[in-house]
């Protein structure tokens, strides 16, 4: 069995997002935790010359970086659990929401790079993506993916925990059940979820981490 | 004729997102199988779209890969080996980011358009870079190219095709065989194939809308 091995850094929801598929399907893997803010391995450097990021999954010696590309590549390469369903039209869709979770990340995200009058805006355009997300995206379906977790749900992880934190933070309001019903039950389902509940980083350490982030990311917005 | 199988590509020839669309169809040579309508009237508000059976699909990967899923006889787009997938998936989404960055190009002028053409410069020696680990033997013959033409192949050729037109307008070189020889020789290879010929636009065409769009983009920042 050819040796799996995955270059991530704790914090990351992109890491988690490949934890989890590996744990999902089985797959052992080892794991190497990057320090990538402040000194980047030789390892990282020599698999992802190009973006030097981190996830990277290596295979068999052979680099594959990008998170959802490694997803598909998982998926390819392991069948068992599927991630994607089997209808190409289906499959289309999946992939679909994984691109408009990662095109519109920064609308998403902005509230926690922001303050003031800016985050109110922020904070107004992530609620507008969140509305599309649970009314066209989740829609009535228990998952993302239909009645099984997929490649989408994976995709939207870190709304169901990274997401909380963030907005505990930045004194904005979490994903709530009065406002997102079917969000907001898909939160609680996603967390349930054996293989997710073990795989999740400690809250208090992101809090910490988290909180010295959003202090850098408000810092450099104002040079 | 009943909707089934019937394929609409909606997009008009100016968009290279709808381009890739239209080679991955032409390459497919689906004519026969499916009977197939090229409106070139956008009337869904994001293009391109893609409607089969009825169903419409958005976002001009996921719509490739679709397209690859459906028909799976004649050429695929994408070889069978995970590993293989991933680099081209990876740099087919790499051409995104030098996508926005040549478009910053065509809509600035003086200081901005400098820091423009550096950025996008330095994207495309990257993708150089890729290419030259992709195609270790070089890029494939026209003939190499009528066996097999990959998603990346299409993707380059769709969005970097009119590099030509593009230096008529702007009266700089970003993509030329100095600089990027290999990014080159593979567009020079694919417009010879007989699906690329025959709906490739000639370059007065290409230099008249660039034209347009460049004075429409100047004049609106400067209102």
């Amino acid at each position: 069995m050819s040796q799996v091995t995955v270059l991530g850094a704790w914090s990351s929801p992109y890491v988690y997002r490949v934890i989890w598929a590996l744990k999902l399907k089985g797959v052992d893997y080892e794991y190497v935790e990057e320090d990538v803010l402040h000194n980047k391995s030789d390892r990282l450097l020599k698999y992802n010359p190009v973006h030097k990021k981190v996830p990277v999954l290596v295979h068999a010696g052979k680099p594959i970086a990008e998170s959802a590309v490694i997803l598909e590549y998982i998926e390819e390469t392991w069948p068992q659990n599927p991630l994607l369903p089997k209808d190409p039209h289906e499959r289309a869709l999946a992939r679909f929401w994984i691109k408009f979770g990662e095109d519109k990340f920064g609308a998403l995200f902005g509230f926690f790079m922001t303050e003031g009058e800016q985050q109110v805006k922020a904070t107004k355009e992530r609620q507008e993506q969140l509305t599309i997300l649970e009314e066209q995206g989740l829609g009535d379906k228990k998952f993302f993916g239909g009645d099984e977790i997929g490649m989408a749900d994976l995709e939207f992880g870190w709304l169901a925990w990274w997401m909380d934190v963030m907005s505990e933070l930045a004194g904005v309001k979490g994903i709530e059940a009065e406002t997102f019903p079917r969000l907001h039950a898909w939160i609680q389902r996603f967390k349930d979820i054996p293989t997710i509940k073990e795989h999740l980083p400690d809250r208090s350490a992101m809090l910490t981490y988290f909180k010295g982030g959003r202090a850098i990311l408000l810092a450099s917005a104002k040079s | 004729m009943a909707k089934q199988n019937m394929v609409i590509l909606y997009g008009t020839w100016t968009i290279p997102y709808v381009k890739r669309v239209e080679l991955t169809l032409k390459v497919k040579d689906l004519r026969n199988k499916s009977p197939m309508l090229l409106k070139l009237n956008p009337i869904h508000k994001k293009v391109p779209v893609l409607v089969h059976n009825g169903k419409a699909i958005t976002e001009s990967l996921v719509i490739i890969e679709y397209i690859d899923e459906t028909w799976k006889t004649g050429p695929r787009i994408l070889p069978q080996d995970p590993y293989k997938r991933s680099q081209i998936r990876i740099w087919a989404s790499y051409i995104q980011q030098v996508n926005e960055a040549m478009v910053m190009v065509l809509k600035t002028i003086g200081e901005a358009q400098e820091n423009a053409i550096k950025e996008v410069s330095e994207k495309v020696k990257l993708l150089e870079a890729g290419l030259k680990g992709l195609f270790p033997d070089g890029i494939p013959s026209v003939d190499e190219y009528s066996k097999n033409v990959t998603l990346l192949d299409l993707v380059i050729l769709a969005n970097l095709g009119g590099y030509e037109a593009q230096e008529g307008v702007l009266g700089v070189k970003i993509i030329d065989s100095e600089k990027t020889p290999l990014i080159v020789s593979c567009i020079t290879a694919l417009i010879e194939l007989p699906a690329v010929k025959e709906s490739w636009m000639p370059d007065e065409k290409v230099v008249a809308f660039l034209k347009f769009f460049r004075e429409n983009a100047l004049n609106s920042a400067a209102a």
